[in-house]
């Protein structure tokens, strides 16, 4: 009964979708009933066309997510050990920071057209700052009195950066990138809505030309799954991660 | 590692003069820009003996034990340990008043940081689990310190500063965040192994009970000065309310209150 509980709203929600649509409530041409949909997903699957779109997608989510991640940890972890490096570039990331990534497209699309390095270059762009910002500051509030053990009982700098910096900056980390896989989504879906001849954006907009509600209302689905299955599999090695720290350790 | 020497040795007078380190510090200063903290320290601790540090909040007793481990280094003077001026860190070893446990390691990971510059291998883990033992946690070797009590934590702490067998051992005020009782355990616990291995204890603590139940010889640190030397001729183990000590204590608190 407890498990079932938190379903009995969104079933309640598509029971009432799905009879809304029976009695001409709802248009088709508006919001096609819970079964259309369903079908529709079944005919973009059958015919192979929404695993490739789902690939291509997901490739260019995780190529941007790739380079713009890995360029945040780096500068982060940089700028978080060294003063040097962050007195040269923080107030400069943090100005940049200041434009939201997508009002880029534009000039973005002028570099680039509509190839894939736009795609790759916006994603990387969003996802590059809540990384850098969140490794930083991961960086910055490891225990000093830590450090200050691992160098009176002799650690090694390697040693004290895999074994107290580095898992010091974990928690922090891991915010980064969950925030950065929200933004990584967000970002494609933008990306490709505006421009594209593949992926799970375009597989919408060419069903919007042909007024094929249903598949645009699965491209939607799809995106949320996606988004979805990105986060929980950051949790779980999250919580692996930091099995350390009660407040993630499993009851 | 050579332990083995001091398990194979028997007689316990000759473990305590090869396991400990005589400390000789000579006109040693210590200034942070224009304060100095600590003016011309002079000072001879004979190798194992079991010295306590009291002194007023800010007179420089952590200071003096950064000195004396090695983490910063005197403005002026001379630290000698066993005749040696330099070379001489691998030696000591400093126990803070937090454990300052690594949350993210296991208690056995957590001791073998005490063999930092000990080469890899399975003989690190033994050691661990040796000392694990010494500190009556056998059996814990897995939990994360997280789930582990105040005084546990304590213990774990003490454990990694012996695994690596120094010959001085440093305290800073290690057991002023424990409850009464824990205190009165872990303070046996120090007194015993101090006795097992014969190291050179230093320990600095705000509670002169504490100075007389444990030292040999307690060290009044005033302005940055040894303002008093007294030595505490008790038998061990000491038992609490013991007349002499009282008036020991008695002396040190006189004069620590400016009485
Ligand atoms: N790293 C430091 N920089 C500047 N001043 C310091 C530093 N460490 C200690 N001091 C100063 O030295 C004095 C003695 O400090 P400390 O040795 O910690 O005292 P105690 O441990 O006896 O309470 C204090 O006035 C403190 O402010
Ligand atoms: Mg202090």
């Amino acid at each position: 009964m407890k498990r079932a509980l938190p379903w009995i709203v969104p079933l309640t929600i598509l029971l009432l979708w799905q009879a809304a649509s029976q009695f001409g409530l709802l248009a088709d041409q508006v919001m096609p009933p819970p079964t259309a949909v369903a079908a529709a997903f079944w005919r973009v699957s059958r015919s192979g066309e929404l695993l490739h779109d789902i690939e291509v997608s997901t490739w260019r989510a995780f190529a941007g997510f790739a380079v713009g991640g890995g360029i945040g940890f780096v500068l982060g972890m940089l700028n978080g050990l060294s003063p040097v490096s962050e007195k040269l570039t923080d107030s400069t990331l943090q100005m940049v920071r200041n434009i939201p990534h997508l009002a880029l497209i534009p000039l973005v699309i002028l570099w680039f057209g509509i190839g894939e390095e736009a795609k790759l270059f916006l994603v990387a762009l969003g996802v590059f700052f809540p990384i850098y910002v969140n490794t930083l500051h991961g960086v910055r509030s490891v225990d000093r009195q830590l450090l200050e053990m691992g160098r009176a009982y002799g650690m090694s700098e390697r040693a004290i950066f895999w074994r107290v910096v580095f898992p010091g900056a974990l928690p922090s980390i891991f915010v980064g990138l969950r925030y950065g896989l929200g933004i990584m989504w967000l970002t494609l879906i933008v990306a490709e809505t505006i421009s594209a001849s593949s992926g799970i954006g375009f597989m919408a907009m060419n069903a919007r030309e042909f007024m094929m509600v249903d598949v645009v209302v699965v491209s939607i689905l799809i995106y949320a799954a996606l988004g979805k299955l990105a986060d929980s599999v950051a949790r779980l090695l999250e919580r692996t991660c930091l099995a350390w720290n009660p407040v993630y350790a499993e009851a | 590692m050579n332990l083995s020497i001091f398990d194979t040795v028997p007689d316990t007078e000759l473990r305590v003069s090869s396991a400990g380190s005589a400390v000789s510090l000579r006109g040693v200063t210590k200034a942070f820009g224009a304060q100095t903290v600590l003016h011309g320290i002079d000072l001879d601790i004979p190798a194992g003996q079991f010295v306590a540090i009291v002194g007023r909040s800010g007179c420089g007793k952590s200071t003096l034990l950064r000195l004396l481990s090695g983490l910063d280094q005197p403005t002026g003077g001379t630290i000698e340990i066993d005749g040696r001026s330099s070379g001489w860190r691998d030696r000591t070893r400093l126990m803070f008043q937090e454990p300052r446990l690594l949350p993210w390691q296991r208690v056995a990971a957590n001791v073998e940081v005490g063999l930092s510059h000990a080469p890899r291998g399975a003989d690190r883990r033994r050691l661990a689990l040796e000392a694990i033992g010494q500190v009556g946690l056998s059996g814990r070797e897995q939990e994360w310190p997280a789930i582990l009590s105040g005084g546990q934590k304590q213990r774990v702490a003490l454990a990694r500063a012996l695994v690596s067998h120094p010959r001085i051992l440093a305290f800073d005020e290690p057991l002023g965040a424990l409850d009464a009782l824990t205190r009165i355990e872990m303070q046996a616990l120090i007194e015993q192994v101090w006795q097992d291995k014969g190291f050179t204890a230093i320990v600095v603590t705000h509670d002169v009970t504490e100075a007389v139940a444990l030292a040999d010889r307690i060290l009044l640190l005033d302005a940055g000065r040894v303002a008093m030397d007294v030595a505490v001729d008790l038998p061990r183990p000491r038992r609490h309310g013991d007349p002499a000590a009282a008036a020991i204590e008695g002396r040190i608190l006189d004069r620590l209150l400016g009485r």
